[in-house]
């Protein structure tokens, strides 16, 4: 990586904080530009907390924190976010279409009036990208898990974004269609050249395509090579308990001794 | 407004006089100039087409957001608190229409407010409603006026409706309408993806509570068409019949307003000829379209899924 490119992340004694409850403190991390972090942690250990950070929806109990360059703050354009999705209602009579396009205009006052279309051709070239122009036209709630996963994302590019911050884009899916889109981002991220911060639970379908892992839990933040940070030494630290990785010959990694802390990791 | 509508006049005339009613028995027949001309004979006439229609108009757009934002039972019960609204003003010497703004604005403030916490109260939201027609019930009593107050109200009165009373309606529609334009894809953001909408700098909470707000308001002028009992007939149903033919919220709106102000016209023109109330036949409209909606949608799904369709091979293979 460039040096003389600023990082798209520096966070310095960063601290967050659920109303009164500290969730973790002291994490001091640098993403550099064009990076692809893939964010680890038990659920509740304040993944999605960080995300909200770095969107300026939520104020960091502590320390400092820059995004591309600036403090953030909300309503950020250079932003685009694919929040954890609970389930679109079936009956949903919206098309795929219009949330994609939300995502380029949805901020603005008013109706579209006028030559409208800059913004539709926006919105074809961001359902193009993500290869969802079979679907596109369809109502949202009666696509598939990774078909509606792809017109968020869709929706997520088409503002023009610098930052992908996606939490769990792989829930739910299959495991065909978590390597699938884990692929797709990890593609996009390229020719766009954006960072990517992305929240999984399992490590293993991103394993060939990130660049470093942020892991979340008990209180604190630790980030590095995927080797390096999922280690049974690292993890047991981390969680200061007793945690062991294994390693199959496929080079997948498996964690073992969180069973308390993940009964419901898989849900 | 007037306390008893034109229908409950009409059949004392009949019985009255019957001669001269049955001489001035209104014409209908194939001359559809003659029948516009007979329809916009009287003022009190011309009086319900126009306030139904921007009435109509305001509750058809709003009520597309309603039904997408799962707010029909908010909006029930918003009419409900206008009925101990209006009765209260009307003891204390104010207009109905007075008393349905305020307590509606005021209830739909606190339910904008509240915002998602409102999700899935459904009990609290009951006995609020309830209470407020006991209220109602109480004011009409000490009121000590006629009972026809009370039908008005609950049921609507839109033969009654003054020239004042037209063009409050009017202004209040025109800037329901106005002020959903201008919300309209901010809103629209926030309701289909709360969330996103929030961390692309749309106001959520603040829209939630305008959005309310401007609900409250369209529901106060609704009451005077079809009343606080059948409220559901002008805002949810035509959204909910639209929201079965299109996917596009653009044509949803539209669609769903030109259906609540079809319905108006329809109960309107019926009710000038038949001896009965108006809330009976655009509820009559409302749910029959609605049930006629359903079949239709279902037999247009039913063709659909005898063909391949390759967008979903996903879906049809983890379907049971």
């Amino acid at each position: 990586m460039d040096r003389s490119i600023p990082p798209a992340i520096v966070a310095e004694g960063l601290a967050a904080a659920y109303g009164d409850r500290l969730i973790w403190q002291n994490a001091s991390f640098t993403v550099k530009t064009g990076e692809f972090v893939a964010v680890l942690g038990p659920n509740g250990s304040g993944k999605s907390t960080l995300l909200r950070l770095l969107l300026g929806l939520t104020p960091p109990a502590a320390g400092s924190l820059e995004v591309l360059g600036k403090r953030p703050h909300r309503g950020n354009a250079q932003i685009g976010y694919v929040p954890q999705r609970r389930n679109i209602d079936r009956d949903l009579p919206v098309r795929g279409r219009d949330f994609v396009h939300l995502g380029i205009d949805g901020n603005r006052w008013g109706v579209a009036l006028g030559n409208t279309a800059d913004s539709h051709q926006q919105v074809d070239q961001a359902i193009m990208a993500v290869e969802a122009r079979a679907y596109a036209d369809r109502p949202i709630g009666r696509l598939s898990g990774g078909e509606q996963q792809r017109l968020l994302l869709a929706q997520a590019l088409a503002g023009g974004p610098q930052m992908l911050l996606l939490d769990e884009p792989l829930a739910s899916l299959d495991l065909r269609n978590q390597i699938v889109i884990a692929e797709l981002v990890a593609e996009l991220a390229r020719a766009n050249k954006l960072t990517v911060l992305l929240i999984a639970h399992d490590i293993n379908p991103l394993l060939p395509i990130v660049d470093r892992v942020l892991y979340v839990a008990h209180g604190g933040v630790a980030i590095g090579k995927p080797a390096e940070v999922i280690t049974t030494e690292q993890l047991s630290r981390l969680y200061d308990a007793p945690i062991e990785v294994l390693h199959d010959t496929h080079g997948h990694m498996f964690v073992v001794g969180l069973e308390a802390e993940s009964a419901h990791h898989d849900a | 407004m007037a306390t008893c509508s034109w229908w409950a006049w009409r059949r004392k005339a009949r019985i009255t006089m019957l001669e001269p009613y049955l001489a001035a028995v209104p014409y209908f027949g194939w001359d559809v100039l003659r029948d516009l001309q007979e329809l916009f004979r009287y003022a009190f006439m011309q009086h319900a087409f126009e306030a139904g229609t921007m009435v109509a108009l305001s509750a058809g757009v709003i009520g597309y957001f309603v039904v997408l934002r799962g707010l029909s039972f908010a909006a029930h019960a918003l009419s409900h608190i206008g009925f101990a609204g209006a009765t209260g003003a009307v003891l204390v010497g104010a207009g109905p229409l007075v008393g349905l703004l305020t307590f509606t604005m005021a209830a739909g403030g606190v339910m904008g407010a509240l915002g998602q916490r409102l999700r899935g109260r459904d009990v609290t939201i009951g006995l609020v409603m309830a209470w407020s027609l006991g209220l109602g019930v109480l004011f009409t009593r000490l009121y000590q006026g006629s009972a026809n107050l009370a039908i008005g109200i609950l049921f609507g009165q839109i033969f009654g409706i003054t020239t004042q009373e037209v063009a409050v309606t009017f202004i209040a529609g025109a800037l329901t309408v106005l002020a959903l334009v201008v919300i309209y894809r901010p809103l629209l953001f926030a309701t289909l993806d709360e969330e996103v909408a929030e961390a692309k700098g749309v106001p959520v909470r603040g829209l939630a509570i305008i959005f309310m707000v401007i609900l409250a308001v369209a529901v106060s002028e609704a009451v005077q068409v079809v009343g606080v009992l059948l409220i559901f007939a002008l805002i949810v149903a035509p959204a909910a019949i639209a929201d079965r033919f299109t996917t596009r919220p653009s044509r949803g709106v539209l669609l769903s307003a030109v259906l609540a102000v079809l319905f108006t016209w329809a109960g309107l023109t019926i009710a000038y000829y038949l001896p009965y109330p108006v809330g009976f036949f655009i509820t009559t409209i409302a749910f029959w379209s609605y049930v006629l909606a359903r079949v239709l949608s279902a037999v247009v799904a039913r063709r659909a899924t005898g063909r391949v369709r390759p967008w979903r091979e996903e879906q049809v293979r983890h379907s049971p």
